[in-house]
């Protein structure tokens, strides 16, 4: 078996649509070790949330569709897996905690038997024991047992995540996927979260990925970072090479687009333009129409995955090989 | 010409609920100088959106004066408050929600300027909004376009024009660029910055984000549970904060440098009700610097140096 938990490898996801195909996720490709933390970051559109729902196998067909590529999960090629292999993946092997606490919880269910469901599918527990086990995973999130019997409108913004927090390790998974787990958060409880999430990553042994729009979380809690634009990961990179060393154009516009608390800067250098439309998306490097360095060229050549140091990947014509 | 804009003093309002009333904003001071910005920062429920509507009487306060260039805005009658909205403009949070659908770009821009009468013939109107287009940065093919046509911040950049329409001094901000993609909220920014100092505007920014508050402020005032508890120039509240909510609100941003380590805080706890909130500090239950005395007595914002304001017990006795 290979050293990685998940090869992504040139996955492709488009939307077949009446007014023509939306691509979505374009020839993305990354690797995630055991206990591994990947940052996936992007702006709105850049394929961030779509890449999860592909890795899970919930992206709705149609009129979405795999295209290309390979997911490698424990050796396995999670595309060819049938419906039913992939329900005993997900939510045991394979588990997501989503943005909107509020929406992702069932608001009729108390949120003790919402933990105790999962336990009740994957694990061979009787429904009395699963009941233990979800009390327990209350506490371990930080959530008092006696309020396993209550709803999720009754819970605060941060503790609905802590629910969601607790079904999706409830049965201590591999992988654990979040998708802006925060972003409904204010700061003080999103630093309760991230320190709660970085607790149990430790204590369960899970590989995370974390998609997410804000700079300051990958720097916070992953190990390495795929900066997505257009669908695909224009750079790849372990978080210190990134952040003290970041090579695409993208990558060092959205660094410079954010106030830094740190400094005291007169005005915000952002990047030009607006994120391309994923129907109708520019030739070439997508992302050459917003970029200073940009030469004819990259209108025309897809840039290809270069490796311009160990582990630091670029998708730039700059950086090609015996290139300028 | 007085120097100072904005004095708000005292400023309350409370909403009636059915558990008691809501203490949204309590009891709260604090002065804007011409052509500077104040950002108040706070997390949501802290009351920061209401005092904005407030000052503005898009909402009636419930006690407290509102000093714009030397009268009580609480105290003008229909006419007057017309005058005074001319002034004070509103830019919202949301640019999908505060733009009418079914207007066009160029028929949003016009509205306040039809309303006031501010054209002299329709040729005129047209100029006048294709200037303001100009000025916010919209190209000009966009003027009979709806918003569903345009992005967010393309957006925002319509409800910002808007409020420059009757040639403001004073425009709130709330949460403006809180719905757009970093890029995207970069530009915006600076086209904020821009228009302040070309048009000489004065600013109240409101925003959760202190990234984005500490770039745009002179002066930042942080509140909580519609108290503020701490008020100083930006520089200081971030090199030194002496409130402990602003401490740990500081030490709770995720930072993009990994070369940065910060000690941070965890507050316990969220943040309580502010129905019928208890008497003392409110931010009692969560502060790790806490004595008895907080639980009781309820501590002013008392000048701890020159232009730095704090309302804590702890910090205060210090000092003294």
């Amino acid at each position: 078996m290979s050293e990685y938990l998940l090869d992504v490898k040139n996955l492709s996801i488009y939307f077949f649509i009446q007014e023509g195909t939306v691509h979505a996720v374009n020839d993305l490709t990354f690797t995630l070790k055991p206990g591994e933390t990947i940052g996936l970051v992007g702006e709105t559109g850049a394929g961030k949330t779509t890449t999860a729902l592909g890795i899970m196998s919930l992206v709705q067909s149609p009129p979405g569709m795999v295209v290309d590529g390979q997911i490698v999960f424990e050796g396995r090629d999670l595309l060819k897996l049938s419906e039913a292999e992939m329900r005993k993946v997900r939510g045991s092997k394979i588990s997501m905690i989503f943005q909107d606490p509020m929406t992702s919880l069932n608001p009729v269910i108390p949120v003790g038997d919402q933990i105790a469901e999962v336990l009740l599918l994957h694990e061979n527990l009787s429904a009395a024991d699963a009941r233990i086990k979800a009390t327990e995973m209350l506490t371990k999130v930080g959530i008092r047992p006696e309020r396993a019997k209550e709803y999720p409108h009754q819970f605060s913004g941060g503790m609905r995540q802590r629910v969601g927090i607790a079904i999706a390790l409830a049965c201590n998974p591999l992988l654990l996927i979040a998708d802006e787990p925060t972003t409904a958060l204010d700061v003080t409880i999103q630093a309760q979260v991230l320190e709660l999430m970085k607790a149990l990553k430790v204590e369960f042994n899970t590989s995370l990925i974390m998609i997410t729009h804000d700079l300051g979380i990958v720097a916070e809690i992953c190990d390495k970072v795929a900066i997505m634009y257009a669908g695909s990961a224009v750079e790849t990179a372990d978080k210190y090479e990134l952040f003290r060393n970041p090579k695409h154009p993208y990558t060092i516009g959205l660094l410079n687009s954010i106030p830094d608390i740190e400094k005291d800067e007169e005005s915000l250098k952002p990047i030009k333009g607006l994120m391309p439309d994923p129907m109708n998306l520019p030739g070439g490097c997508p992302f050459h129409p917003r970029c200073d360095h940009a030469t004819s060229r990259c209108a025309e050549v897809v840039p290809p995955r270069v490796e311009v140091a160990k582990g630091h990947f670029v998708k730039c014509l700059l950086f090609e090989e015996g290139g300028a | 010409m007085n120097d100072i804009l904005m004095d708000v003093k005292n400023l309350k309002k409370y909403f009636k609920t059915k558990k008691g009333p809501l203490h949204a904003v309590d009891d709260i001071s604090f002065q804007i100088k011409r052509g500077e910005t104040l950002g108040l920062v706070g997390e949501s429920g802290c009351g920061k959106s209401t005092t904005g509507r407030v000052i503005l009487k898009l909402i009636e306060a419930t006690g407290g004066e509102v000093i714009f260039e030397g009268e009580d805005v609480l105290k003008l009658n229909k006419k007057d408050t017309r005058t005074f909205r001319e002034n004070a403009q509103f830019v919202f949070q949301d640019p999908f929600a505060s733009l009418n659908p079914r207007m066009s770009i160029s028929q949003i821009i016009s509205e306040p300027l039809i309303i006031n009468k501010k054209a002299a013939d329709k040729d005129d109107l047209m100029k006048q909004v294709r200037k303001l287009m100009d000025t916010v940065g919209l190209a000009l093919r966009l003027e009979n376009v709806y918003p569903h046509e345009l992005d967010g911040g393309r957006r925002q950049r319509v409800g910002i024009a808007r409020a420059l329409a009757l040639n403001p001094k004073f425009i709130v901000h709330d949460e403006p660029v809180s719905a757009l993609d970093v890029s995207i909220q970069a530009q915006v920014l600076n086209l904020l910055g821009d228009l302040q100092k070309e048009l000489s505007l004065t600013y109240l920014f409101i925003s959760h984000d202190l990234g984005v508050i500490k770039h745009v402020s002179n002066n930042i005032a942080v509140m909580y549970l519609g108290k503020i508890v701490e008020m100083s120039d930006y520089k200081s509240m971030f090199l030194a904060p002496e409130h402990p909510y602003t401490k740990a609100l500081l030490s709770a941003i995720p930072v993009p440098n990994v070369d940065i380590t910060r000690e941070r805080i965890i507050l316990e706890g969220d943040v309580p009700s502010p129905i019928n909130p208890p008497p003392g500090c409110r931010f009692y239950g969560r502060c790790f610097q806490r004595k008895d005395s907080c639980k009781d007595i309820d501590p002013e914002l008392k000048e701890t140096t020159p232009g730095r304001f704090v309302a804590c017990h702890v910090v205060n006795e210090g000092k003294a």
